[in-house]
Formats: C-alpha cells, sequence, structure tokens
C-alpha cells in the first residue's frame, strides 16, 4: 500500500507539473486520528498531504460532480479506486460530470477497514496499520497485534465487484493479489427467508435507530439531484428527526427507491451510517430483484447501457409476481 | 384509546384508495356506474393522468394516511394512452412491491390491475375481489402513522 501511494503522488506531481491537470482529488488524513480521512482537493501547494491506504474508503466520485461545474480550465485528476470508477460511469451515464474535465487515475485496492469493526475487535486508539495481505498488523498504544482482514474489512469490500477498474485515463499497477469475496446477496436471503413478522421486527429494530441526519443520502453518488424530495418542507418529511416508524420507513423505502437500477452497490451509504444501520441491504434487494426478474444488470459497468428503470419490455412479469414466487 | 375501543368494537370497515388513469381506468369505473354495477363504498378513487403517474410517496402515503389496500389501475399493456407509461408504472410497482413485502408489510394489501375504458364489469369484480381480500387481511397496522388516524375518527 505504500509504495502505492507513493506511486500515485510521483504521478499526480507530475501531471501538475506538466499542466495535464490542475488539482488533484484525493484523500487527506486529518492530525489527530489515523481513520479521520476526508476527501481534498490538492494542489502544488500541499499536495504532500495527500495519502492512499487502507483507511481511503470514500468514494470520491460525487465530489466531482460539483468540482465540474466549478472548473473553468484545465482538468481534475481524480483517483478512483476500482469500485468507485462504477460511480464514476454512472455519473457519467446520466450526465452529471464531464468526461472532459476529469483525469482519471485508476489505482489498486487490497480492501478498506471498517473502523466500527475495528473498535469492535478491540483495536482503540490505533496509531499505525500495516497491510500483509491477508491479515494486518494494527499497532495501539497497548502494543501492536494481528488481526485476519475478513474481520474488520467494509461489507463493501467483502463482496468486492473485483479489482478491474471501468474506467481510467491511466492505470496505476501493483502486484496485490485479490482476496476471496462473499456472495453479496447471501444476506438478502437470509432475510427473504424469514416470516414477514420476523422480518417487520428485523426492520423496525435497524430503522428506529435512524436519526435522520441524511448521511446516506448526502454520501451517495446517485442520489445526485439539487432538489431533493426530502428537502421540500411542504413534504411534512424535511430535515426532521422521524417522528414515528411510518416516517422511518417512508425515508429509508423511498431513498433506496430513488436509487433503484442506478445503484452501483458501492455501499457508502451504509459505511457511512453513525447508527450502523445495514442500508446496503435495501439497495441489493432492489438490485437482486432486478436481476432476478428482468435479467442481470450491474450500474456503471457500461456507461452506454439503460438503467432497468427507465427501460420496459412488452413482456415484463406482472406485479402479481411478487405474491406468486413465494417465500 | 377511547377511539381505539370504538374500532374494536365497531365492524372493520376498510379504506381502500384506488389510483385510476384517466383514460381506461376511470372510464372503466365510469362504465360500472352507468352499468349499475356494484362495487364496494370502501373504494375511493383517486384519478391520475396515467398509471405512471403513481410515485411510490403516493402509495406509502395513502398508508399513512389510514388506507388499509391500495390499488393501481391503468391501461392494459400495449394501450397506454401515452404508449409506454404503464410499462415503466409496472416495472415501478413490482420492485415497490417487493420491497414492502421485504419489510414485512403483508402481501395483498397493493395490487395493480389493468382495466380499460370497455370493461365496467371487470373493474367491480377486480374492486369487490380486492375489498374482501382487505376484509381478510385485516386493518393496515404496519405502515400506519398513529397521529394520521387519531384525526381521522
Amino acid at each position: 500500500m505504500q509504495k502505492t501511494a507513493g506511486l500515485i503522488k510521483k504521478r499526480a506531481l507530475e501531471l501538475l507539473d506538466d499542466g495535464t491537470v490542475t488539482r488533484v482529488l484525493a484523500w487527506s488524513r486529518s492530525e489527530d486520528f489515523i481513520y479521520e480521512v476526508s476527501p481534498t482537493f490538492f494542489d502544488k501547494g500541499n499536495i504532500d498531504k495527500m495519502i492512499y491506504d487502507s483507511f481511503c474508503a470514500a468514494n470520491l466520485s460525487k465530489y466531482l460532480i460539483r468540482a465540474c461545474k466549478e472548473q473553468t480550465e484545465g482538468k481534475i485528476l481524480a483517483v478512483l479506486k476500482p469500485c468507485d470508477t462504477y460511480s464514476f460511469n454512472q455519473l457519467l451515464c446520466e450526465h452529471r460530470i464531464d468526461r472532459e474535465k476529469i483525469y482519471v487515475l485508476a489505482v489498486p485496492c487490497t480492501g478498506m477497514i471498517d473502523n466500527d469493526k475495528l473498535k469492535k475487535a478491540g483495536f482503540s486508539g490505533v496509531t499505525k496499520v500495516i497491510d500483509k495481505g491477508d491479515s494486518l498488523d494494527v499497532f495501539t498504544p497497548d502494543g501492536s497485534r494481528s488481526v485476519a482482514k475478513k474481520d474488520v474489512l467494509l461489507e463493501k469490500c467483502l463482496c468486492c465487484k473485483g479489482s478491474e477498474p471501468m474506467a481510467y485515463d491511466e492505470k496505476i499497477e501493483t502486484d496485490s493479489k485479490p482476496f476471496e469475496t462473499q456472495d453479496r446477496f447471501a444476506c438478502v436471503e437470509k432475510l427473504e427467508k424469514m416470516t414477514p413478522d420476523e422480518r417487520f421486527a428485523f426492520w423496525q429494530g435497524e430503522l428506529s435507530k435512524c436519526i435522520r441526519c441524511n448521511a446516506c443520502r448526502n454520501v451517495c453518488p446517485a442520489c445526485s439531484c439539487m432538489k431533493c424530495v426530502f428537502d421540500n418542507p411542504g413534504s411534512g418529511v424535511a430535515s426532521k428527526a422521524n417522528s414515528d416508524s411510518f416516517e422511518e420507513k417512508l425515508f429509508h423505502i423511498i431513498r433506496a427507491f430513488h436509487v433503484a437500477g442506478r445503484c452501483t452497490d458501492c455501499g457508502e451509504c451504509s459505511r457511512v451510517c453513525p447508527q450502523g444501520i445495514p442500508l446496503h441491504l435495501l439497495n441489493r434487494k432492489f438490485i437482486k430483484d432486478i436481476d432476478d426478474i428482468y435479467g442481470e444488470y450491474q450500474a456503471g459497468r457500461d456507461p452506454a447501457s439503460r438503467a432497468p428503470l427507465v427501460d420496459y419490455r412488452s413482456e415484463d412479469a406482472e406485479p402479481s409476481i411478487v405474491e406468486e414466487r413465494g417465500n | 384509546m377511547q377511539i381505539n375501543d370504538n374500532l374494536e368494537k365497531s365492524e372493520f370497515k376498510p379504506l381502500i384508495v384506488a389510483f385510476c388513469c384517466n383514460w381506461c381506468s376511470y372510464a372503466g369505473a365510469d362504465l360500472a356506474g352507468t352499468g349499475r354495477l356494484a362495487y364496494p363504498a370502501d373504494v375511493k378513487i383517486i384519478r391520475v393522468p396515467c398509471s405512471c403517474r403513481v410515485n411510490p410517496m403516493f402509495i406509502l402515503k395513502a398508508f399513512e394516511r389510514g388506507a388499509d389496500g391500495v390499488i393501481i389501475c391503468g391501461c392494459h399493456p400495449g394501450d397506454c394512452h401515452y404508449s409506454t407509461g404503464n410499462y415503466y408504472a409496472r416495472r415501478r410497482m413490482t420492485l415497490l412491491f417487493s420491497m414492502l413485502d421485504y419489510l414485512g408489510i403483508e402481501r395483498g394489501r397493493t395490487r395493480v390491475e389493468w382495466v380499460s375504458a370497455a370493461e365496467g364489469q371487470k373493474f367491480s369484480l377486480v374492486m369487490n375481489d380486492f375489498s374482501k381480500q382487505i376484509h381478510q387481511l385485516g386493518e393496515n397496522k404496519k405502515l400506519g402513522d398513529i397521529r394520521c388516524k387519531k384525526q381521522q375518527d
């Protein structure tokens, strides 16, 4: 990872120097905590603060929407991980970003750390993490300990879509080997097998944790409307905490529905949720249904494809399929 | 508290919201009326320009305000006044119904039916059948807003 970070920084500096790009979109770290990593724009002045390691989970594609509007001349260097390039493609497909203004540097990824899982595994005050392939050496003030990677990786990384970037101008290659991934629909199937009352209780429990901070909406690269239905003061659900269990469900059903067919399953919603609600389960349910009923579709793989919800076929299944297919 | 007691004592009268497209199903409902075909008074019709005008939010809001069942009626596939509206509605509603099922809401509270302007009889049959189904399912407790229930009574 450290080698990769060096290569990225070197290449970014070269591109800034020869004038190909005027600024760089990547990650920087706060001085206080190792896991406090924020997306940042860099130029020649602060490029030395740029980092890339197992804490750089943030998907940078959404930041390009505003950056493209602000960019008057020259290009932006976007450092994108393979899974971020899906969101990048999807935004291109929806004409939200301007390809001409962006220079994509695709970087390899060996999985990103879930800070909550790290805490649960008993690490507090982490000062340093060294990637050892299948395991991580985690340093804390109490000493260092090794932990299996699969125990502390983000949900989205455990169900990694692959190490091949979908869009790039230039690629940084390393010899990082891909790791074992899980079936991303296994968790959805588990829920589907429950009885309706069990499912209701499960979601009631999860969604009642929601504090309506809107972090899931704000981070989502697919959720990029300038005016959101949940900001409409007339809607009765704008910018306030949920007042009852119905509003919790309303917000989460509509949020997931609005990105159905366009969600690349980048997992940012679950990652940023301060309450730890498994929001990816809602998105994956839509993806699974679309795959089952309308044929397999991966948003962001092919920028020329039509999203399933803005497409139709005359022989599509009738909505009664939901009742007929059983549990 | 009193309100709820009354509810339990009195016979369950469901509230069913039917979104009917202006060009086919609403005319079908009209035909049912002129043909003197009966359909339950539980059904409240909301006219929409096309079945694809129905936003998932409409359906959820209907449940919030105390609906026990929501049915969407449109032109038969291929006959949409706007050519393709009902095809889009079909995909959207399939996914939404599946999601409601995933959240544990009873299946059968939502339905999509295609009713043409000439099918007054079908309209009446569909509404009778749907009302019967909602009677069996009983009151919608999982998706309601308590505050709205009180106001209604």
